[in-house]
């Protein structure tokens, strides 16, 4: 079973608590944008085999969005983070780097 | 190869089954093939298969980095039916159905096809309306499906509690030649007829890099060293994205975890497989006597195998709800594969950025029924470089254009 904190409430939530929002840091492209950044944007993913930054929403709690970073090789949950960013917390980055050298990092 | 026949038993038996040969053989690889198919589940031997058969492609590579049979296809809970909405989803699965039914005859292997009929239950107005209209499209598709009434599905399956406190049976989705195959016969039956037409099946051999010259591909790396081709076939379902970047694209899917279980072997108490999508859960009967589950996929992306605890616990609700006789049965075993969902949940077979590469994954839940089908159209786009008619409509290019196949109504629940 998942277990992650939202860091809103402090509650350490089961993923049955919480709603998965897929990838994070999505780039949003609108009206006016290419073909291709709008499929990109729509349906391509990462979908790594590592690290992954996604999107939770406890539902079953405050209902508010949150980040986690995940690791969808051995499940191992490295942190979480709230929603109003464009991208992970260095101290996340820097803390799941010394763990995993061999990470390519955030791009 | 020496064919399997009831003379070969009975020849096998007064010599103390000392003459069977191996079903097929475990070369080194060569420095270079026609074509190099990344992945031996069903639907990268079915591509070698019918890239020998029916285009006389056979200096070809398949290259597994487990064992064959091994993913998705050795997981999964066999259920084969062609009663999709979309034409082009109907095409290839009522093909796919279809050369299922002589497989066993084809391959000389016993698949153990069994069209023992699929039932899908309407359990809401909805979902009565949503079958009857799929009942309707598969007329005119040429699939045959009948809506049959709640007292209909009582006399199929005895055991089903019709009208539940939550969801009674308003009535199903009924494809009589639907059914359940043996999935790793697939798997060796296609292989064994692969090796015999002298293709290299390459086990333990896992696909690390990509080769490529000025956007065309030329081999790949692997842990057994550089393999060369002049066309790359990807076919590794849940793996794909993972390949996908080694080959410098990605792809508009991602790799969740399915899972499945069975139950301790019991008398026979039911000849139909029976899918539940609103209370989520399906169940049929193997030939040992267990009840096969198929449970939900998770909602996160996974590639562990292992699925969550609470998907089983839903799933064992739902079909206690439905067959109340099953309440006390234990279980024996549960799993779970990596399962490669698109945004419509249709498949992606044809080509991709990268010249002479060409990609087969996205069949998600469903892809068992597939198969054969799915390798015939395969094997078609590599062989003349451009989908032909069964996978045309299935090109990544669709994404692009917003032209999907929706089928999640199709596919509701994980099968
Ligand atoms: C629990 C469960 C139940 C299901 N139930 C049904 C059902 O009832 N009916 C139905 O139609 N479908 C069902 N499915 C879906 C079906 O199993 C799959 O769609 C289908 O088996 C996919 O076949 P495949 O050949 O594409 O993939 P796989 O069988 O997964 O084969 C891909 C192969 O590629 C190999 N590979 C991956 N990466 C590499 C690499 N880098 N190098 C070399 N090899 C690599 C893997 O080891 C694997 O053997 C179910 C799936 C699951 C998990
Ligand atoms: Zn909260």
């Amino acid at each position: 079973m998942l277990i992650l904190e939202c860091p809103y409430c402090g509650v350490m939530a089961d993923e049955t608590d919480l709603h998965g929002g897929g990838e994070a840091h999505l780039k949003r492209f609108g009206p006016g944008s290419s073909d291709d950044e709008f499929e990109t944007y729509l349906f391509h993913r990462k979908n790594p085999k590592g690290v992954h930054f996604e999107r939770w929403r406890h539902v079953s709690g405050c209902g508010k969005w949150f980040h986690a970073a995940r690791n969808t090789m051995t499940l191992e949950v490295y942190g979480t983070y709230p929603a109003q960013t464009y991208e992970p917390p260095k101290e996340l980055v820097a803390k799941i780097k010394k763990k995993h050298p061999e990470w390519g990092g955030y791009e | 190869m020496r064919r399997y026949s009831a003379f070969a038993i009975a020849r096998e038996a007064a010599r103390y089954h000392t003459g069977w040969e191996r079903a097929w053989k475990s070369p080194k690889p060569k420095k270079k093939y026609d074509v190099v198919i990344v992945g031996a589940g069903g639907h990268g031997l079915a591509t070698a298969f019918y890239l020998g058969k029916n285009f006389g492609i056979t200096n070809v590579a398949i290259i597994e980095k487990g064992w064959l049979g091994g993913g998705n296809t050795g997981r999964n809970t066999t259920i084969i039916r062609s009663n999709y909405l979309q034409d082009p989803s109907a095409a290839i699965y009522e093909k796919a159905r279809s050369l299922y039914e002589t497989m066993s005859q084809d391959l000389n292997y016993n698949v153990m096809f069994s069209p023992r009929g699929v039932m899908m239950l309407a359990q809401t107005e909805h979902e009565v309306r949503g079958y009857e209209r799929t009942a309707h499209a598969n007329a005119l598709q040429g699939v045959k499906t009948e809506f049959i009434s709640p007292q209909r599905v009582k006399e199929l399956v005895p055991i089903m509690n019709i009208n539940g406190p939550r969801y009674p049976v308003l009535g199903a989705l009924w494809q009589e030649r639907a059914g359940t195959a043996r999935h790793d016969a697939v798997a060796w039956g296609y292989a064994r007829a692969c090796s015999d037409m002298g293709m290299d099946i390459i086990q333990k051999c896992e696909v690390t890099g990509v080769r490529q010259e000025n956007g065309v591909v030329t081999g790949v790396d692997t842990t057994l060293g550089q393999i060369d081709c002049d066309k790359l076939a990807m076919v590794v379902a849940g793996n794909a994205g993972h390949l996908a970047e080694m080959a410098g694209f990605r792809l508009p899917m991602e790799s969740v975890a399915l899972q499945a279980l069975v139950s301790e072997p019991i008398k026979p108490c039911i000849d139909v497989v029976v899918m539940a999508n609103t209370v989520h859960g399906y169940m049929s009967q193997s030939d040992k006597g267990e009840l096969v589950i198929g449970g939900g996929t998770d909602g996160f992306n996974n590639y562990t195998q292992r699925g969550s605890f609470h998907h089983v616990e839903e799933t064992v609700r739902a079909l206690v709800e439905t067959f109340p006789i099953i309440s006390r049965l234990k279980m024996l075993r549960q799993w779970g594969g990596i399962v490669d969902v698109t945004g419509d949940r249709s498949p992606i077979i044809g080509k991709t950025p990268l010249g002479n590469c060409f990609i087969n994954c996205g069949w998600g839940t469903g892809g068992f029924k597939s198969i054969p089908g799915s390798g015939w159209a395969m094997a078609e786009t590599v062989a003349k470089g451009e989908p032909g008619s069964l996978a045309g409509e299935f090109g990544l290019n669709r994404f692009t254009e917003g032209r999907f196949i929706d089928e999640s109504v199709a596919a509701g629940v994980a099968h």
